[in-house]
């Protein structure tokens, strides 16, 4: 397991995460859609243009700017579940 | 602080959860459409109340609209907090909630179960789509999680009606106990979200797999190469309908409402009472109605789109260039209506969230070539402009012109809409975050809901605040009265007060009549055609000509060029106003759009007015 942000996961990866390095406001933001610590998360796939970043969270999908995303820590887990039926 | 109600006096019930719990559904079942809406007293958000039968009792059932959080953010959750506690005018305080939560999603909406359990009312929580968090892969503990929360959980699938006996059991008499308090822990944000994510594990919850077909359609809808091919075909397809079937439609429309006005011209004995109903009233509101059959092809569109799931997809699409104008994603879809009509524009961008933003592209929207602008922009091209090939047969110096003007509108948007994220409505820290919901098929009747509802706004308007600017314009162009007959318009107070504003519209090289033209066209942007050839038709030195070759000897070719740029910047609508108005509710955006659009407006056609003049003179 190794400590890295949501954006530095690649396409099928998973990370749990870990803590924030955003304001509380943005915190409170995130955590409307399921980031909270100790969720586990899977990097989805990027926008055509690179960025936003789709991550699954929580049951749902939910896009991130790269920013946002760079201020997330999560622990990359090893393998990770591959995304299902992806 | 809370009475807790003795089980025997239970009457009124209120139904709360997230919006998307599938709440309505629930409601649905337990009330069996015994049910009336209604609106809460002075505001928009509807009241749904019903009445469920259980044990041999009846009870009242209340729907409250979907909220996140019981910090009101929004007008929703102002009222649904209101009605929790007690204080909404006309509803009665309630003694029992039922929370629906998405099992789906639970994380996100764990705080707001905990939120309303502590609030000290007897609670029962349901985990509504059970049977889809299961066959998804997810799993939740019922009794571990009501041993977290302090108040019974249950799991049920609102759609077919599995596990609703849990309703019949809460309002059992000797079921309903006080809650134990849960540690006043949600004061605080970050200790309200690590209970959160304690609660949640504790509970044994795995969020589900996301719909493996949503995924799928994504590979290609999402893809660095189709991606953007299926954004711009969809996106061209739904502009190109609203264009291609809009206008017919609107000319359809126009027709019938010029023919109902004729049948009741009929009807009523000639005079002034039928002169206001009918060149007051009727024309004015009818001017303004002929947009509705393009405000509802548009509605249809973005409903289509949002009820599928597209919409979304076009916000992350998007994102990235809306980015570099300070703006998201998310105002995309919005702006670009406003190339047909900026009051659906306007309404349109609720789905944006972030309040700076949303108004951010509120104050822009009118900037866009909207639809109106088109005749004014026609009549003075043909007049002003003669057709010469500028790139081959490709483009001719007319379209050219007109492509000019759409181009000018967008830069003047964007440049307000830079100039504002840069300073009042600079973004908070609030990141952008934009759920990407399953696909699913719309369906006629949310379509239609959402049609009826705008097709009500718009006619509130069109009955309200346009109907008293068509009543005043009209008044102004019948008074004052000459032997008790309305004087020819020349004459009238219009006429005189575009005397008045000679002067200082001389400098844009406009004279009186466009002057007229200005102020009746307040009332809607097209209305300034049928004031000039009313004012051209009436002077015996143009009376033989057609509007264009009138207005071609009367307007210089930097006025002329002038008054275009002027109507490319000019705030001359009341629907929009009145949108604005309706949408922030306040009268200060509308004022300060007007204003800022107007000045705009007016530097811009003297600046081209006074440098043509030089350079061409």
């Amino acid at each position: 397991m190794t400590r890295v942000t949501l954006a530095d996961l690649s396409p099928g990866d998973s990370g749990v995460i870990q803590g924030f390095t955003l304001p509380n406001e943005s915190q409170e933001a995130l955590a409307r859609f399921g980031f909270i610590l100790d969720t586990e998360v899977t990097f989805v796939r990027r926008a055509p243009m690179g960025d936003p970043i789709v991550y699954a969270v929580d049951g749902s999908e939910v896009a991130l700017r790269a920013e946002t995303a760079r201020g997330v820590l999560v622990w990359r887990l090893p393998g990770g579940p591959k995304p299902p039926l992806a | 602080m809370h009475r807790i109600p003795s089980a025997a006096r239970i009457q009124t019930i209120v139904l709360i959860g997230p919006p998307n719990s599938g709440k309505s559904t629930l409601f649905n079942r337990l009330t069996r459409l015994r049910q009336k809406v209604g609106n809460y007293p002075g505001i928009t958000v509807e009241q749904h109340t019903g009445v469920l039968s259980c044990g041999g009792r009846e009870f009242t059932l209340i729907d409250l609209p979907g909220i996140h959080s019981i910090r009101p953010y929004s007008e929703d959750e102002r009222v649904a907090v209101e009605v929790l506690t007690g204080r909404a005018k006309g509803v009665p305080p309630p003694d029992a909630v039922i929370v629906v939560l998405d099992a789906t999603n639970l994380v996100r909406h764990l705080a707001l179960a905990a939120e309303i359990v502590v609030m000290g009312l007897p609670v029962l929580v349901l985990l509504n789509m059970a049977d889809l968090l299961h066959k998804r892969g997810g799993t939740v503990e019922a009794a571990k999680l009501s041993a977290e929360l302090g108040a019974p959980v249950a799991l049920i699938a609102a759609a077919n009606g599995t596990g609703l006996e849990a309703v019949e059991n809460f309002l059992r008499p000797a079921a309903i106990q006080s809650p134990p308090m849960l540690p006043p822990i949600l004061q605080d944000p970050p200790q309200c979200r690590m209970w959160v994510a304690r609660t949640a594990s504790q509970a044994g919850y795995r969020a589900p797999a996301p719909a493996a077909w949503t995924r799928r359609i994504d590979g290609v809808v999402l893809h660095k190469l189709w991606g953007p091919l299926v954004f711009i075909v969809i996106v061209g397809t739904v502009f190109q309908s609203v264009f291609g079937l809009g206008q017919p439609a609107s000319n359809l429309f126009q027709d019938l409402l010029s023919r109902a006005g004729a049948q009741a011209a009929a009807q009523l004995p000639t005079g002034l009472f039928r002169s206001l109903l009918l060149d007051g009233v009727w024309k004015g509101v009818s001017s303004v109605l002929v947009f509705l059959p393009q405000i509802l092809l548009l509605f249809f569109f973005i409903g289509l789109l949002e009820d599928s799931g597209y919409l979304a997809r076009a916000a992350l699409i998007s994102d990235r260039t809306m980015r570099s104008v300070g703006l998201n994603g998310k105002a995309f879809i919005p702006l670009l209506s406003a190339y047909a009509c900026a009051v659906p524009a306007i309404m349109a961008t609720r789905t944006i969230e972030n309040k700076r933003d949303r108004l951010a592209a509120i104050l822009i929207a009118p900037f866009m070539t909207c639809s109106a602008r088109l005749p004014i922009y026609a009549l003075l091209i043909a007049a002003f402009i003669p057709e010469r090939p500028v790139i081959g047969v490709l483009l001719g110096s007319r379209a050219c012109a007109m492509l000019s003007l759409y181009v000018l509108g967008f830069l003047a948007a964007i440049a307000t809409a830079k100039t504002l994220k840069s300073s009042v409505l600079k973004s908070t820290g609030v990141p952008f975050v934009l759920e990407l919901p399953e696909y699913r098929w719309p369906t006629v009747r949310s379509i239609a809901l959402r049609l009826i509802d705008r097709a009500r706004v718009f006619l509130a308007q069109a009955g309200t605040v346009i109907l008293c600017v068509s009543v005043v314009v009209w008044v102004l162009t019948n008074l004052p009265l000459r032997n008790g007959q309305p004087p020819a318009l020349e004459q009238s107070i219009m006429a005189h007060l575009g005397h008045r504003i000679e002067p200082a519209i001389r400098l844009l090289g406009f004279n009186w009549k466009i002057g007229v033209g200005l102020l009746t066209s307040v009332v809607a942007r097209e209305v300034i055609v049928g004031t000039l050839g009313t004012l051209y038709g009436a002077d015996p030195a143009t009376h033989a000509m057609s509007l264009q070759d009138a207005l071609h000897n009367d307007l210089t070719l930097p006025g002329a060029l002038a008054l275009l740029v002027f109507f490319a910047f000019a705030m001359q609508c009341t629907s929009t106003l009145a949108t604005v108005r309706r949408e922030t509710n306040s009268w200060k955006w509308p004022v300060i759009q007007f204003l800022y659009m107007s000045v705009v407006a007016f530097v811009a056609a003297l600046a081209v007015n006074q440098i043509l003049t030089r350079l061409l003179g």
